[in-house]
Formats: structure tokens, C-alpha cells, sequence
């Protein structure tokens, strides 16, 4: 399998306190990743370091094969981003919103691509309502939206369905299944539901203090802990038992 | 440079000020109000028949030019600080958007409001005042040239301060511009400054077009040395504060600061 993310040594310090301190990890082509780890274990800073939002301290990040520093520009122009926590202006309508966005990703067609996508998600009716009067559950589909604009190959999903009730996050599960059936988008994914995680997730990587703990199909972490899912897996890792 | 994202972050803004009754207020309301005061004061001061003073015109031009460069500051300065208060900069600067890009579109939105202003401002000037701009000619477009650029440099200043120190500082976005008038001989001539401030003063390029706006009056002749000095100080201010900013936000990326900011 062609690898999509290649992260190789990757450390950040902050100060004198290390946030990641050497990992190493590929992502493939088509396959859904979690990224796990307890508060504080350097998910956000490995995502914002791919993202290219914070500068590594040390090691190599390869996306597509090329390095972010020497191409970040054809990089990112194939990549999104969600996350429930990242709200797109509010004194903007949602249609304003996509339609920058769209632009600022190079899209052609503005009008029939968030025509399709807003089909799709089913917030054609919300296109003309301001961003912030929108409800969670809109704002997440409003997300989602513009994490497929510029039809990427690689998605980077940071607990995306985090204050969704259960009927709205199984839907939103659905859908990213269904995008990344159909569009053959890569996800990396963070969440703190477990059971969420072992549903859509191909493969987890654990992180603890920075570092790599272990890595594995949901299935298989839970047979070499000897546990009964992936929740008391995190426990394990977590709690080092 | 890709135009369709510069366009991308233009547009953004335009959406916003079309409906935001506090962003039209500024950019017409406040300019309007300093023009009235200034505009009756001079007519005021012209009603004393001071010698070889022509207090409407060299007033009401200097209100005016002033404006052209605060606008042009703040613009720049705002543009920025949307984003901070929206907490927009993840989503900006997960695209492809080049640092360029973005100070390219927060220039360009400079130049707009400068557009807008001027046209309501000399409008008003000429309405309320029978004070017509256009008696600078041609000579006014490298002028206004001179202060949107300015203006945009000393934007950029601010966005980088505000970058690196935190939305703490984000009262220089407002504020700043004020810290220049007295040294930039914007109502009064150089030779008005006390020696050692005389020479900072030509620091500045605002300085070299404010007194050149006074030339253009007095003689009706337009000054290249003063219009070169302009452009040459500008040029520099732009190399250098354009690499300060570039160092700030390699800064903030470094210190993962980019998302912290609000």
C-alpha cells in the first residue's frame, strides 16, 4: 500500500518541555487512522505539526511522498481539515463561508461544487443563514463541507463527532464511511470515544507523553492486551497496567 | 501568487463589511465626522483673513491625506484581527494560502477602503467646503499611492506585533497611527517641529507627502525630490518590516502560537 503520511523522528519542544519527542508512523492510502492518546500526549501537535500550522523541532513529515517544507503549496491544495472546535466565521452565512474557502483552494466550479457537497450533506436550505446562528449538528455537516471542497485526498479529522448527540454522530460516521468508500480519501482521526474509534477506524496509533506507544487494527490491540475493546485498551496504555 | 486566493480573502471581507453596520462606520462615519470638525475650523480660521494662509485648503487636504493613511493602517491591521477574533486561523492557513497571498489581499482591501473614502470625503469636501482635492492634479496619485502604502507597512507592523505579543496588543491596530501625527508634519510644516525633531520627522514617508501636498498649494509646482524621498523611505520601511513580519510568524509557528491567539 502507497503510504501517504510519512512521519519519521517527527519531535517538538516547546521551551524546555517536550510535546512529541521522536515518533515515526505511516498512514495509507484509503485507510481510516486514529490517532489516540490521553490530554496532553501530543495528538494536536503531531496534526498541527502535518498541518504545517507548528514548525517540528526535529524529523520528517512526507505527505504524498513529498516533504511539507519544499511543498507545502501542492501539499495542502489535496488536504483538509475538521474539527468541531475550529468554527468557521459566524458573522458570515454558510454560503459566504464555503464559497472563501472554495477560493482560497483553488476551486473552479464555486457555485456547483457547493451546490453537490451542500446535496450531500444535506445544508442546501442553510447556505443563506449566518454561520452562527447554525445548531452543532449543522455546524458539523458546515465543516465537513468545507473539509471536502477542493476534493482532498487526505483528511484530518480531530474529534469530529465531540457534542453531536448519538443519532447526529452515527450519521456524521456514516457519511465520513461513505466518503471515504467513494472519494478513496485517507483520514487521520482523533476522538476520545473509543467505541466510535473501533467502528470506522482501520488502525490506531497510541500516543503517551509524546511518544509512540503502539500501533495496530483495533482487533489486534485488543488481542494482544487481552481486553474486551478498545476502550480498556486505552485504560492499559493510559495507565501503563 | 494565485489571484483566485487573494481573492478568496478579499471577498471575505467584503461580505462582512456589506453588512456590519460598526465596519461602514468606519470607513465613512468617523472620516466624515473629522472632516466636518475640520471643515468648519478651517472655515472658522479662513474667516480671520490670515496672511497668505489658506486654511481650507491646507486643512481640509491635510484631513484628508491623514485619513488615506490611517484607513490604509488599519485596514491592514483589522483584516488581521478578524481573523483573531474569529479564531479563522486554522482554517486559513490549513490551505495552500501563502503568507504573500494574505498580505497582498489585507493591501489590496487597503486600497479599497482608500477608494471608498476618498470618493465620500471629496464629495463632502467640495460640497460643504468648495474644497476640490483634484487641484493636486495628477500629482494626487502618487501621493495617495505613497500614504496606502505607508499605511499598509505600518499595518503589517502592528499585525506583527499583535502575532507575536498576543490580541493583548491589539489595541495598536487602533492606535498606532496616532503615535506618528505630531512627528509627520501632517498639519503644519517641518520647519513648524523643533530641530531634532525636524530630522526625525523625514524618517517617515507620510512626511515627504504631507509636505508636498503644502508645496503643490503654495507654488502649484510638484516636488520630485520630496516625491523620490517618499517613495525611497517607503521602499525601505516595506523591506524591513515585511521581513519582520516573516520572522514573526516563523516565530509563532515555531512557538505554536499561530492558533493561540485570541
Amino acid at each position: 500500500m502507497l503510504p501517504i503520511i510519512e512521519v519519521k523522528n517527527l519531535a517538538k519542544t516547546f521551551g524546555q518541555t517536550p510535546a512529541v519527542r521522536g515518533i515515526s508512523f505511516d498512514v495509507y492510502e484509503g485507510e481510516i487512522c486514529g490517532l489516540l492518546g490521553p490530554n496532553g500526549a501530543g495528538k494536536t501537535t503531531t496534526i498541527q505539526m502535518i498541518l504545517d500550522l507548528i514548525t517540528p523541532t526535529s524529523g520528517e513529515i512526507k505527505i504524498f511522498g513529498k516533504e511539507m517544507k519544499h511543498h507545502r503549496e501542492a501539499i495542502l491544495s489535496r488536504v483538509n481539515f475538521s474539527s468541531p472546535y475550529v468554527s468557521l466565521p459566524g458573522n458570515l452565512t454558510a454560503w459566504e463561508n464555503l464559497a472563501t474557502f472554495a477560493r482560497l483552494y483553488g476551486v473552479r466550479d464555486v457555485r456547483g461544487t457547493i451546490g453537490s457537497l451542500a446535496d450531500f450533506f444535506e445544508i442546501r436550505s442553510l447556505l443563506p443563514k449566518m454561520t452562527a446562528s447554525l445548531s452543532t449538528g449543522q455546524l458539523t455537516r458546515l465543516n465537513l463541507t468545507k473539509a471536502l471542497l477542493n476534493n482532498p485526498k487526505l483528511l484530518l479529522l480531530d474529534e469530529p463527532t465531540s457534542s453531536l448527540d448519538p443519532d447526529i454522530a452515527d450519521r456524521t460516521r456514516q457519511m465520513l464511511l461513505k466518503i471515504r468508500d467513494e472519494r478513496k480519501v485517507t483520514m487521520l482521526y482523533t476522538s476520545h470515544n473509543m467505541a466510535e474509534v473501533e467502528e470506522i477506524c482501520d488502525r490506531v496509533i497510541f500516543i503517551q507523553r509524546g511518544r509512540l506507544k503502539d500501533a495496530g487494527s483495533p482487533a489486534e490491540l485488543i488481542a494482544k492486551y487481552g481486553r474486551k475493546d478498545l476502550n480498556d485498551v486505552f485504560l492499559a496504555i493510559a495507565r501503563g497496567t | 501568487m494565485k489571484l483566485s486566493r487573494i481573492n478568496g480573502l478579499i471577498m471575505r471581507h467584503l461580505y462582512l463589511y456589506k453588512r456590519s453596520v460598526p465596519r461602514l462606520m468606519d470607513i465613512f462615519y468617523w472620516p466624515v465626522m473629522e472632516l466636518l470638525l475640520w471643515g468648519f475650523i478651517s472655515s472658522f480660521i479662513e474667516k480671520l483673513s490670515l496672511k497668505g494662509f489658506n486654511a481650507v485648503t491646507v486643512l481640509l487636504g491635510a484631513v484628508i491625506f491623514w485619513d488615506f493613511l490611517s484607513q490604509s493602517q488599519r485596514a491592514v491591521s483589522v483584516a488581521f484581527l478578524e481573523e483573531v477574533w474569529e479564531k479563522n486561523f486554522l482554517n486559513i492557513f490549513v490551505t495552500p494560502l501563502r503568507v504573500g497571498e494574505f498580505i497582498a489581499s489585507t493591501f489590496i482591501l487597503a486600497a479599497i477602503r482608500i477608494v471608498l473614502v476618498g470618493v465620500v470625503m471629496t464629495g463632502i469636501a467640495f460640497f460643504f467646503y468648495h474644497f476640490n482635492l483634484f487641484i493636486f492634479g495628477f500629482t494626487l496619485i502618487p501621493f495617495m499611492l505613497n500614504l496606502l502604502l505607508f499605511g499598509a507597512v505600518l499595518g503589517l507592523f502592528t499585525t506583527a506585533i499583535i502575532l507575536r505579543y498576543g490580541s493583548s496588543a491589539q489595541v495598536l491596530a487602533f492606535g498606532f497611527i496616532m503615535l506618528l501625527q505630531p512627528f509627520t508634519a501632517v498639519f503644519y510644516p517641518v520647519s513648524a517641529l523643533p530641530p531634532i525633531l525636524q530630522k526625525l520627522a523625514y524618517f517617515f514617508p507620510s512626511t515627504y507627502v504631507f509636505e508636498g501636498m503644502r508645496g503643490v498649494i503654495a507654488t502649484g509646482g510638484f516636488s520630485y525630490p520630496l516625491f523620490w524621498g517618499g517613495i525611497a523611505a517607503n521602499a525601505l520601511y516595506a523591506v524591513v518590516i515585511t521581513w519582520f513580519f516573516y520572522r514573526m510568524f516563523a516565530y509563532v509557528k515555531r512557538a505554536g502560537k499561530l492558533l493561540k491567539l485570541d
